[in-house]
């Protein structure tokens, strides 16, 4: 548990905005390179570990996606000593004010989100959640330094450490989605150490908040014959507890809908009960807004399946999620991955 | 300046998916610079201009189509209904419109309870002269264009359809003056962009570039109580960072900033909140594409009247020949 | 009207109709579907998303490839949680106005179970007029617990509404006309003669999520011209004002798409249809441009571009428990179809 909270700990607290997930990109390198026979990067920057089957070639490739962007800001003006900024991904107003930040200029620059005193507000606009066109990003610096220092369109971060609760839950940013790469960082190390007949590809994927970008190109360039997305999940909270949300710490869940190939789900199920590790159905009914959606249509169309690991408070820079759920999702894909005999390929009920 | 080319261009007719005539325009103008020529099965055009070798393959794309209009009704006494081709359009009282089969109308909006507000499509009609269903001459499908001609003042040029005409305008006169470049340019003039990204993405996909580049108009910051934005007319093209449907790819980004400097020209970082251009679509053909959007401010986009400004214009042109001659 | 009732195509469709197949839930449509055209196709198969892909060689007069798709999936529901007292919590798959669902009688999962839905009775509502949102409907299928729902509906269970085909009138009624009757029109175009070309006829999945199964069937087809058949909306009900388009009409003929909310038919093509249907006398209308999105949309950006065009059945009372639609535009829009295929020829689709 000490080893998922550091690895947790390292990879929420990188810098990966969508666009420019550099920074996080070589931090996920330096944890896949010693796990997989090759790895790469593709157009859209996205990074590909490739861990060997052993079926005689040519092998089946099964493609395990989770994106590493996060959501951040990006600066859209520069009014004096302060940035005018705006969203980059579904960045969430109502939790912005007094953020500490790191804006990525020609050198990272520490920042604060400025709010406006109290005393000059009115009751009403206390309340109000802060428009974008009164967001600011104040660095510090005097106004020459800055100009000097930031462009239009450099990127911002949240500045986040990562933070133990009780019960093996962890709090912070950008666990959406570095809590799935740390799941496949997880299975690419069992993997290691256990058989598995068909080539398994981690891609660490770009700009899903921007659209599920990096997944449809990479997996267009990988054309496999399974893929399984990871990504994260709203968790039960104390003003969220209806249909479409999920326990915290209960297990990952599944998702089955249109999405979704009934056979991969079956197979991931199959899995799950097969080594006792608890998962959650969850039913979604049309897009699933991850990358499987991107992935399910790309050429010919790919059997798809998703496991997400269920987070408190998503896109805010309180991230809460279970460490027992996060390595369960690592074992649930280890498992699957050996589980798929050489030949296996997904069918539908009335193929069989 | 060629106004001559400028006025052609942005006159001629070419609602999305109605781009025949003004792929002519622009097929007589590159046909005699390009060393191949094609036209894809959604009417893109592609011209290939060979490079002197050791380069990369680059599609740069403007498209050809205008935002329009389509008959959807005719009314018992002869009034037109109609739709959008193409988002965000808010004609107002008195415009005109020129159908495909060469009649004009006016478009004025019905009474209504509330004219406080702007009105709907549906509340508007088109009166083309009819008496009647029967004599009407617009038929339901008639694609149609609105009517702006092309007017200079001072260093702004007004006229309808700069989006994306002065796009093709810029391209044509690269492809004029390119010498010498070591890469293979694909000139993509491409269909149905206001509709969904739709020529550019075909005819990518058939080029499969290594670098994507699309020439198209941008937004500007700088109107009374306009949305905050720091791209103004007269600055100097823009180089995007993001919009509304794509993040540049920060090498293609970067390497466009590199020739504004070579070429001394001014530029603009440009971040817009909504809308995209035919990069985003680029951007995701095949196994993807690093794909930027080198953009002409423009007011008053998707109006009859947009205006930009000349030096942008050339100074997109000296960009862009500067950002292709260079071996990357 | 002209009695051009053809009774195969009749009992096509009410075989397809009484079926259920939700998007992403289409096996008992395809498995229908399998027998009817199996011996009048040179091949079949099912791809990763569930598109029953066929294809029938033409008399080798052309060498055009010609890509049919009727979607099999309809709108329905998909169960997501389940109330204390035994009802189940739904969300729409596809698009389905709130106000239709009060009252409405509907199957449950493959064994059709029956559940209604009701709403307060009117004597308690206050006078509320705004129908409730699907989210806040309960479907109750007389579970007495929870337990009992969940074991009887689990998360995912697809549900449709339960409506018999009969015919009414001078018409047909049914549910999901949308699409059943294209398919019923396809099952019939591949059960007929050879054409000059080869004809992939692709009965299709999730359109009603996206258009997702004609946009990888296109990838995998590379067509060189595309037809999306449909069952189109029809907006006739008398209105205050008199004066505005019905979008199509009963009984006027095929309904071709000019412009829809997702592509654009080619003037050459178009023009191409419109001289078919008037060679041979055939009846059509042209759908009000702008309204709604159709497969054509999803075929016409596959690969290097492919001109494509939709042809619809008119149906009053679409995404409803019961279409409507007449027998004559069924057949004319049968004819029409074949007749557009046969007369294609390279030169046709040929930009000058």
């Amino acid at each position: 548990m000490k080893a998922t909270f550091d690895l947790l700990k390292t990879l929420t607290e990188a810098p990966g905005p969508s666009g420019r997930e550099n920074t996080i990109h070589d931090v996920v390198a330096e944890h896949w390179r010693p796990l997989a026979d090759e790895v790469r990067t593709d157009a859209m920057g996205s990074l590909i570990a490739r861990q060997r089957g052993s079926a005689p070639p040519p092998r089946p490739a099964l493609m395990v996606a989770a994106h590493m962007d996060e959501i951040g800001l990006i600066v859209t003006g520069i009014e004096g000593s302060f940035l005018r900024v705006h969203m980059l991904g579904g960045m969430d107003r109502r939790v912005i004010l007094g953020l500490e930040v790191t804006v990525h200029g020609r050198r990272p620059l520490p920042g604060i989100v400025g709010s406006r005193p109290p005393h000059v507000l009115s009751a009403d606009e206390r309340r109000k959640v802060v428009a974008w066109e009164e967001v600011f990003v104040d660095t510090g610096l005097p106004a020459a330094e800055l100009a000097a220092l930031v462009t239009v369109g450099d990127h911002i971060t949240v500045d986040r450490e990562l933070v133990a609760l009780k019960n093996d839950l962890a709090a912070g940013k950008a666990l959406d989605n570095r809590a799935s790469v740390v799941a496949v960082t997880l299975a690419l190390d069992i993997l290691r150490s256990r058989n598995h007949a068909w080539d398994f590809y981690a891609v660490a994927t770009t700009q899903e908040e921007v659209g599920v970008k990096g997944a449809i190109a990479s997996a267009y360039g990988l054309a496999p014959q399974i893929a399984v997305a990871l990504d994260v999940t709203f968790a039960k909270q104390h003003d969220d507890d209806g249909p479409g949300t999920f326990e915290l710490g209960k297990g990952p869940t599944i998702a089955q809908g249109p999405n979704f190939h009934p056979q991969v789900v079956g197979r991931l199920v199959a899995a799950a009960k097969a080594e006792e590790i608890p998962y959650q159905p969850e039913p979604v009914s049309g897009g699933s807004g991850t990358d499987a959606w991107g992935i399910q249509v790309a050429r010919e169309g790919i059997p798809t399946g998703l496991i997400e690991i269920p987070l408190r408070y998503m896109h805010q820079p309180v991230e809460t999620g279970s460490l027992r759920d996060i390595e369960r999702a690592g074992r649930l894909l280890a498992s699957f991955s050996a589980r798929l005999e050489a030949d296996f390929r997904p069918r539908w009920e009335d193929e069989l | 300046m060629n106004l001559e080319l400028l006025e052609k261009l942005t006159q001629t007719f070419g609602p999305s998916g109605y781009e025949d005539a003004i792929r002519a325009v622009i097929r007589a103008e590159v046909e005699p610079l390009a060393d191949e020529i094609h036209v894809d099965p959604l009417g893109s055009l592609v011209a290939l201009r060979k490079g002197t070798g050791g380069g990369k393959k680059i599609a740069v794309a403007a498209h050809m189509d205008e935002i329009g209009l389509m008959a959807t009704y005719v009314e018992e006494k002869g009034f037109v209904r109609f739709t959008a081709i193409g988002g965000g359009i808010r004609p107002g009282n008195g415009s005109r419109v020129r159908f495909a089969n060469g009649v004009t109308g006016v478009i004025y909006v019905e009474r209504r309870d509330d004219p406080s507000t702007l009105p709907e499509l549906q509340h508007l009609y088109i009166d083309v002269g009819a008496t009647s269903r029967a004599d009407c001459p617009v038929a339901v499908g008639e694609p149609g264009q609105f009517i702006g001609p092309l007017v200079r003042q001072g260093q702004r040029l007004v006229s309808k359809t700069m989006d994306d005409r002065v796009g093709c305008y810029v391209l044509i006169e690269v492809l004029r003056q390119l010498k010498d470049a070591p890469h293979d340019v694909y000139a993509i003039f491409s269909t149905q962009e206001e509709i969904g990204l739709v020529g550019a993405r075909t005819a990518a996909f058939r080029v499969d570039p290594d670098i994507a580049i699309s020439i198209d108009v941008t937004a500007t910051g700088d109107l009374p109580k306009a949305l905050p934005m720091a791209v103004e007319l007269g600055k100097g093209p823009a180089i995007k960072v993001k919009d509304g449907g794509m993040i540049a790819h920060a090498m293609v980004r970067d390497m466009l900033v590199e020739a504004a400097r070579q070429a001394g020209v001014p530029y603009q970082m440009e971040i817009l909140l909504g809308g995209s251009t035919d990069a985003a679509a680029m951007q995701l053909v095949r196994s993807g594409v690093p794909s930027g959007c080198l953009s002409i401010p423009c007011r008053f986009v998707h109006s009859p009247s947009e205006m930009v400004d000349e030096a942008d214009i050339n100074n997109a042109i000296k960009l862009l020949l500067t950002a292709l001659r260079t071996g990357e | 009207m002209s009695n051009t009732r053809n009774e195969t195509l009749i009992t096509t469709l009410q075989t397809l109709a009484d079926l259920t197949g939700v998007s992403g839930d289409e096996t008992k449509i395809r498995s229908a579907i399998k027998p009817l055209v199996e011996n009048h196709v040179d091949t079949m198969r099912v791809d990763a998303l569930g598109n029953l892909i066929t294809c029938k060689r033409g008399t080798a007069e052309n060498p055009l490839r010609v890509l049919v798709t009727a979607h099999m999936d309809e709108v329905g529901f998909m169960v997501v949680g389940h109330t204390g007292e035994g009802g189940l919590r739904v969300e729409a798959v596809g698009s389905i106005p709130e106000r239709l669902l009060p009252g409405t009688h509907v199957w449950v999962g493959k064994e059709h179970t029956p559940g209604v839905v009701g709403v307060q009775a009117i004597h308690r509502a206050h006078g509320n007029q705004q129908a409730a949102s699907v989210e806040d409907l309960v479907i109750d299928i007389g579970a007495k617990n929870k337990e009992e729902a969940q074991e009887a509906a689990p998360l995912g269970t697809a549900i449709t509404f339960a409506s018999r085909f009969r015919e009414m009138g001078a018409a047909l009624t049914g549910k999901a006309f949308d699409d059943r009757a294209g398919c019923a029109i396809l099952v019939a175009l591949l059960q007929g003669e050879r054409l000059p070309c080869d004809l992939y006829g692709v009965f299709t999945v999730q359109e009603e999520v996206g258009l997702r199964g004609a946009r990888v069937a296109a990838y995998a087809v590379e067509p060189d011209v595309g037809f999306a058949l449909e069952g189109t909306l029809v907006d006739d009900l008398p209105k205050r004002d008199k004066d505005v388009s019905p979008t199509a009409e009963l009984g006027k003929g095929p309904a071709i798409t000019v412009m829809d909310r997702s592509y654009t038919t080619p003037p050459r093509l178009l023009s191409h249809v419109l001289k078919s249907a008037e060679a041979e006398g055939i009846p059509y209308q042209i759908k009000q441009p702008g309204v709604s999105s159709t497969e054509a949309g999803s075929i016409h950006p596959a690969r290097g571009g492919v001109p494509a065009i939709t042809i619809a059945v008119p149906c009053r009372y679409i995404h409803s428990p019961r279409a409507l639609l007449h027998p004559d535009d069924l057949e004319n829009t049968q004819r029409l179809v074949r007749a557009a295929i046969a007369r294609l020829t390279p030169e046709t689709l040929a930009i000058s």
